[in-house]
């Protein structure tokens, strides 16, 4: 049965080992970062694309950010997603409550112009704030069901039957669609962008909205860096003279 | 053992472990160096250079010979550490222009030695069976092209200069400083410890700039942005053994590269608009995603270049499962002039720059370099790569950064060999420019000097001189030319011509043991009468050639040295590095003081008579003497000699007076119809004619004086440096001899008359190469026209088999070969052979 699957996706910045904020620690260094989305998201688009694979339909991909997200939205279709909305931002911080209320906004709009999506993923925390709300807070007030953390999925018969892992084992559960799901990395192995992929994605038009703001939510004060262990490297020694020492290193971190 | 930081001491530091201080470090070892200290910010084997993400493929032909002789022994070593992969490489074409370029390029192999051949695209699908080769005209495939792994190679050199007990290795420590004492270098300071060194090499690729800085000199290098991709996986190279089973392509027209890597395809531009880094906004280690130099991909900059490659390579690159598995901004190094950055910095003694150097030539260049900081003698000669061409202006940011962005796009590109830098020009001007430009001289640069190579406003002496101007009608031989140069050149060989000479370098040589030090630096007696002016050259230790220049001897402890602009900064270090520490000799650099008219031809005489009155008189002013006299109201320094063979004078004035000179001469030329002459007669036609040698054509340190025609009947009791080896010279019959060849016949087969231009491979009648017992090939040194003798000019060094006036041989330009024939062997002139007109 062909269904429409929505993607919403965040651009973050690609950080490094070690992240540097600007001077009014507003915001990340982005200086020497490329930019990207989260690797759940990414297991998020590649999932919206095989489903269309396998069950036909469309998928469209959706994201809140400034002008610059186009990047990310092509690089969604640059993988097989067919259609791309931007709700652009002035390029300032929209917290949980502001982002869900646009993209809700969104839907809302798009079911009226007769497009409804029987699935909504989203990633299940985003790259950078990891504020685990959007996705939760646009099911609530959709009203539709949502699980989280979800690391498989299988559609059939209008139903989606999904698992998420726990440190016991899997949660399996069985939701009707439509629904919102959060998913987790390791959902599958995103495939990579071929060239022709790349080169059509280029082309393709970007829909774009201009999003409400809705008061509420949080207030970004500055950021402010974890204080970064100091990494110390010892070199033992060379080849096989030093096993009595190895032996003793991991005994000391119950290695052994 | 726990890790204690760097010693304490060493003989030398190199900083930076990527390929070339790798390199840097086993050939010093090599060459006898010990207490080696290599140190590097990064960990190893990778320590986040430009090594690190090199596609690290070597193409063999340049047109530069220097290049090519350093890429041909980076493949020996790499061979020798069993790192090479031969795959063989082919450039396409996909123009008509391109077809003629890999001609050129063909010529050029030939030249330096390399196999290679043009190919159709029929056998360039056979090679590369996933190449589209309906849109390509056909390729350029050098069956000994091949890949490296260079973090490997890098590994092997440090382990074997550790074998030899040469060498310590002090990773993951930072220079934050070098020391320089008495304007040599004394200590690098790490965050580790400071070394104590005798010799500091910098080869720290993009951040060599600033390392450089910490000493007080200048690397003067860009980081810009080299795009690349990979993708995979290729089902064609599943069954691949090893890194790379097909050839390499260069798709040149577009400025990219496909190159297999195991299973994925790389594909490479350098297409994109020039992206610059500044040394200091590299990022660190730490904050880098991936490595300080594999910057983010920057998409939409590499769209077309992906078109382009889809369009070559549709059967892997147009597959849906082949994705785009890794794709970079890497930094390379690019430099001013697009040639490496060399020897021992001018600003510091002791500090050496071995930097914008690529994977292709790294190997070679380090032995070079070793060989330079050992015995000041390498076997390649580094001269066009040497760190100390630069002047200061050369230096500024802003023309780095505005000759590495025009520079970029030139890497694969068609360049002219007469082809002129657009960005920032007019930064030295002569006091005649304005005189210049009023008369539309058509400037080229040299060396930051913009000088007239031609006028337009002698166009009328086209009619004057009809067919005797040569025409040139194929436009590539025609390009950065004019018939007009050879107008002028008939016209001063007629009358009189006015050459603008400002460029010329002028450093005055002063002290109590001047005398003594110009005998040690030159080959020629310098113990000559106040008042004659004379021709040398300088050897280094090994007798090969370092520099020709004149000297005047202005006084019994002062000396003036007047040498050519390009080579003016070389010279000056050169003569720098030998003063006595004493200060007993100065040298004092005057070419920003001195602007030089060069007045000759059959008239110079009478229009310099007019205008003082000095006696002039062949008697009164003899060839190779020099004195001041008065023009007008201008006292000028005259010097007769003559790089066209005419009669006539160098005439030198403060920079200030020179309009005051121009005018003068100008005026009182005008009864004789004087022209301006341009350096294209200057340079090219009116030396060729005189079989005078440039320094970088035929003069190099790779060739001494027997070879090139310039050891003179005595040798001079004194000492000087390369006397040894000059005297061994002179006792052997040499291996070649310079020579002057004619083109008997220049048509092609399409009908237009061509016109070589100088490192066309010289080869027998029968199309054979030409290998004297050194192994160095014969190839033209200098081309061009020779109006007055109604010949195209061609230099060239050739064995003794072939070095007989008379001995027919072959050129080949584009492709065809043209018939030649020696005319002159060794120095005599082609034209007024007695030397009767510069004496008259």
């Amino acid at each position: 049965m062909p269904m429409n699957v929505l993607v919403c996706v965040k651009r973050v910045p690609a950080t490094a080992g070690q992240i540097t904020l600007t001077p009014d620690a507003q915001e990340i260094d982005t200086r020497y970062l490329g930019f990207t989305i989260s690797p759940h998201e990414e297991c998020a688009v590649e999932e919206a694309v095989r489903m269309i694979e396998t069950h036909g339909g469309s998928s469209t991909v959706l994201t809140l950010g400034p002008e610059a997200a186009v990047d990310q939205l092509r690089d969604a279709m640059a993988l097989g997603i067919e259609r791309a909305i931007l709700l652009e931002t002035d390029g300032r911080e929209w917290d949980p409550v502001a982002t869900a209320a646009a993209i809700v906004e969104a839907i809302e709009a798009e079911r009226a112009a007769g497009r409804s999506y029987d699935l909504v993923m989203f990633g299940n925390e985003s790259a950078d704030s990891a504020g685990y709300q959007v996705g939760v807070r646009v099911a609530g007030t959709l009203d539709l069901p949502c699980v989280t953390g979800i690391k498989a999925i299988e559609i059939d018969q209008g139903r989606a039957a999904v698992r998420r892992q726990t440190e016991s084992g899997w949660e399996t559960a069985e939701v009707a669609l439509p629904a919102v799901l959060t998913v987790k990395e390791g959902l599958n192995l995103p495939r990579y962008p071929s060239l022709p992929g790349r080169l059509k994605a280029k082309k393709k038009e970007i829909e774009r909205i201009t999003p409400h703001w809705q008061d509420g939510g949080l207030e970004k004060i500055r950021l402010k860096l974890p204080v970064q262990a100091e990494h110390k490297v010892e070199i033992l020694g060379k080849n096989g003279d030093v096993g009595a020492e190895m032996v003793e290193v991991f005994q000391r971190l119950r290695l052994l | 053992m726990s890790v204690s930081g760097p010693p304490a001491q060493a003989r030398v530091v190199v900083i930076g472990a990527g390929i070339v201080g790798n390199s840097m470090a086993y050939h010093l070892a090599q060459q006898g160096w010990r207490e080696i200290v290599l140190i590097d910010k990064g960990a190893l084997p990778n320590p986040g250079g430009s090594t690190g993400h090199a596609s690290n493929f070597i193409f063999l032909t340049d047109h530069s010979k220097e290049m090519t002789l350093f890429t041909l022994d980076s493949v020996r070593q790499y061979k020798a550490l069993g790192v090479f992969t031969q795959s063989g490489g082919i450039e396409v074409a996909r123009t008509a222009e391109r077809v003629e370029e890999l001609k050129r390029r063909m010529a050029s192999s030939k030249a330096w030695g390399i196999d290679a051949e043009l190919v159709s695209p029929a056998e360039v699908k056979r090679l590369v069976p996933y190449i589209n080769e309906d849109i390509i005209l056909g390729g350029f495939s050098t069956p000994a092209i091949g890949t490296v792994d260079s973090l490997r190679a890098g590994t092997l050199m440090r382990e074997k200069a550790q074998a030899m007990g040469a060498l310590t290795v002090v990773p993951s420590t930072e220079v934050v400083g070098i020391d320089v004492e008495n304007g040599r270098v004394r200590r690098v300071r790490t965050d580790q410890g400071d070394i104590e060194a005798e010799a500091v090499v910098i080869s720290s690729g993009i951040w060599s700039p600033r390392i450089a800085r910490m000493a007080g000199a200048s690397i003067p290098l860009s980081p810009a942005v080299h795009q690349m991709i990979s993708v995979g996986p290729v089902p064609l190279f599943a069954d691949t053994v090893g890194e790379i089973k097909y050839p390499i392509i260069r798709d040149m027209d577009t400025n990219g590269y496909e190159r297999q890597h195991g299973g994925d395809l790389e594909v490479g531009s350098y297409d994109h608009r020039p992206i610059l880094w500044e040394p200091d906004e590299i990022p660190a280690i730490g904050q880098s995603k991936l490595s300080p130099t594999e910057l983010p991909f920057t998409k939409e900059d590499f769209d077309e270049s992906l078109e382009h490659a889809l369009e070559l390579i549709p059967d892997i690159l147009g597959d849906p499962s082949v994705g785009i598995r890794h794709a970079i901004n890497g930094l390379l190094s690019l430099t001013p002039d697009g040639l490496p950055l060399l020897g021992e910095t001018p600003e510091v003694k002791g500090l050496w720059s071995v930097a914008a150097v690529w994977i292709k030539e790294a190997p070679g260049i380090a032995r070079c370099v070793a060989e330079w900081m050992t015995s000041g003698v390498p076997e390649i000669d580094p001269s066009g790569s040497d760190i100390a061409r630069f002047y200061d202006h050369q230096k500024t940011r802003a023309h780095i950064r505005g000759r590495s962005a025009e520079g970029f796009n030139k890497t694969y590109g068609i360049v002219h060999p007469r082809e002129q830098w657009e960005s920032n020009r007019r930064v030295r001007v002569s006091p005649f420019y304005e005189r210049e430009k009023a008369l539309a001289a058509v400037f080229f640069e040299t060396a930051g000097w913009e000088r007239p190579n031609w006028y337009e406003s002698n166009k009328p002496l086209l009619a004057e001189y009809g067919d005797r101007v040569m025409p040139r009608r194929y436009e590539w031989d025609a390009r950065w030319w004019s018939p007009i140069i050879n107008a002028e050149h008939l016209a001063m060989r007629d009358r009189v011509g006015m050459v603008d000479l400002s460029a010329f370098a002028v450093f005055d040589i002063a002290g109590t043991c001047a005398l003594d030090y110009m005998q040690k630096m030159c080959v020629v007696q310098m113990n000559l009468p106040v008042g004659r002016v004379i021709y040398t050259s300088l050897l280094n230790p090994a007798g090969g050639i370092k520099a020709d220049l004149t000297v005047m001897r202005l006084g019994t402890n002062h000396f003036r040295v007047v040498t050519g602009g390009a080579d003016g900064m070389r010279d000056r270090k050169w003569f720098a590095d030998h003063l006595p520490e004493d200060e007993a000799v100065q040298l004092t650099d005057l070419t920003s003081s001195w602007a030089t008219i060069g007045v000759w031809g059959p008239r110079a005489r009478d229009l310099l008579q007019s205008i003082t009155d000095a006696d002039v008189s062949n008697e009164g002013f003899p060839f190779g003497t020099c004195r001041f006299i008065d023009l007008g109201s201008v006292r000028a320094l005259a010097s007769r000699i003559s790089y066209v063979g005419e009669l006539g004078w160098e005439v030198y004035v403060p920079f200030e007076q020179g309009a005051r000179l121009w005018d003068a001469i100008w005026d009182a030329g005008q009864p004789h119809h004087i022209a301006p002459v341009g350096i294209g007669v200057y340079g090219t036609t009116g030396r060729l004619e005189k079989c005078y040698r440039a320094y970088g054509n035929e003069l190099e340190q790779e060739f001494n004086l027997v070879e090139t025609g310039l050891a003179r009947p005595q040798v001079k009791p004194q000492d000087f440096i390369g006397k040894e080896a000059y005297l061994k010279q002179r006792a052997e019959p040499p291996a070649v001899t310079l020579c002057t060849l004619t083109v008997d016949d220049n048509t092609s087969r399409s009908g237009f008359k061509r016109f070589m231009m100088g490192r066309e491979p010289v080869l027998s009648a029968q199309g054979k190469r030409i290998v004297d017992r050194h192994g160095r090939g014969s190839y033209v040194t200098s081309a061009g026209s020779g109006p007055s003798v109604g010949k195209t000019i061609l230099m060239t060094f050739l064995p003794p088999e072939q070095a007989k006036v008379g001995t027919r041989l072959a050129v080949e330009y584009f492709g065809e070969q043209y018939p030649v024939t020696v005319a002159v062997v060794g120095p005599t002139p082609l034209f007024d052979p007695q030397n009767a007109r510069v004496r008259s």
